[in-house]
């Protein structure tokens, strides 16, 4: 729809963005790694509904629909057997505040994927996630214009994340404790090492020196979540303003 | 308090929809936003720097709450890519070095 107005030929080539299935296959195979982190974590959560009481069916809908793991875990924190339109508003308020990353998180993505039909991209974002969008970045880095990296990887994991309660949920008191085999850093580990592609000089140093500080300061203070906005943004900003 | 597996509770499911709806519009809001902000180099040059402030933001209050073996486990797994770029190698042995830490008692 906005692809007359963002001409992709000033975006480093002119090499068009494409999708086939080969790109989706590729997707889902870089997103293999991050796997066994991930649905340790998903198995956890359908342990944790179990614990509060959830049916079956509420907890593979709530996990399948919402399908943001730590907006889950900190909604589920506020649940009660009797919901009040309260308690429903605050779940759907903290999940708002701890999924807010993904305003930025989709705003990195408008250089890859701008020229793609809305009626493709639009959809597809229902499928965003940290990890699809830490692949995507780094095989964009790399000069791939197949965006089925984003979409194989996003489906792939949709599917595996929405299947991974279901071991937690029926083992119910069975509570898996992910930081037996260091699966807890697995997450942080494949957000850290994608900081090494990313670096190019001075620029990086700069805009992520700012964003740690403003990220620190703001978690020291407020803690929660806060600080990936703050962070982000302001990193972002400098970034801006740091000329060649 | 529900008896049957099937059970589904409205308000619940309303709860859950509101939340759907909500982490959509963060997922698909930046991106529509950024598709109504001309491109200039300098919105480019924000952009391309907004990868690494979000991780950045995103691992460092990790690090702090992880204590010594999140932040061995975290260099091990950089210096790992830096060296050979592989990121299954470096995020196995992440998890490796975070278990052996807390074996070790760190």
């Amino acid at each position: 729809m906005r692809t007359a107005s963002f001409p992709t030929s000033d975006l480093m080539n002119e090499t068009p963005v494409t999708l086939s299935v080969n790109g989706c296959l590729k997707g889902i195979r870089l997103s293999i790694p991050i796997l066994p982190g991930a649905m340790v974590f998903g198995a956890v959560f359908g342990t944790v509904c179990a614990q509060k009481g959830l049916s079956f069916v509420e907890t593979m809908m709530i996990n399948s629909l919402v399908f943001a793991g730590a907006a889950q875990f900190v909604a589920m924190e506020l649940y009660q057997a009797q919901l009040t339109y309260g308690i429903m508003l605050a779940m759907i308020g903290v999940t708002a505040a701890v999924n807010m990353r993904m305003l930025l998180i989709g705003a990195s993505l408008r250089p890859w994927l701008g020229s793609v039909p809305g009626w493709q991209t639009y959809p597809a974002l229902y499928l965003l996630t940290d990890i699809n969008w830490l692949l995507s970045l780094r095989e964009y880095g790399k000069g791939e214009r197949d965006w089925g990296i984003y979409l194989g990887s996003g489906v792939f994991l949709w599917f595996m994340w929405a299947i991974s309660v279901i071991p937690g949920y029926l083992a119910g008191s069975v509570v898996a404790d992910p930081s037996i085999w260091g699966l807890d850093v697995v997450l942080p580990a494949f957000f850290a090492v994608m900081l090494v592609p990313l670096w190019k000089g001075k620029r990086q140093t700069v805009s992520w020196g700012v964003a740690g500080l403003c990220s620190l300061a703001t978690w020291y203070v407020f803690g929660g979540y806060w600080g990936i906005m703050t962070g982000a943004v302001s990193g972002a900003l400098a970034g801006a303003l740091i000329d060649e | 308090m529900n008896d049957q597996i099937i059970a589904a509770d409205w308000m619940f499911t309303a709860t859950v929809l509101g939340m759907a709806v909500v982490t959509y519009a963060m997922r698909a809001g930046g991106y529509w936003i950024m598709g109504q902000v001309p491109l200039t180099a300098r919105v480019r040059r924000a952009l391309e720097a907004l990868p690494g402030a979000i991780i950045v933001s995103t691992i460092l209050p990790i690090i702090l709450k992880g204590g010594v073996s999140t932040v061995m486990a975290l260099i091990a797994a950089i210096l790992v890519m830096a060296l050979i770029r592989r990121d299954f190698v470096a995020v196995v042995l992440a998890a490796v070095v975070a278990t052996l830490c807390r074996l070790g008692g760190l």
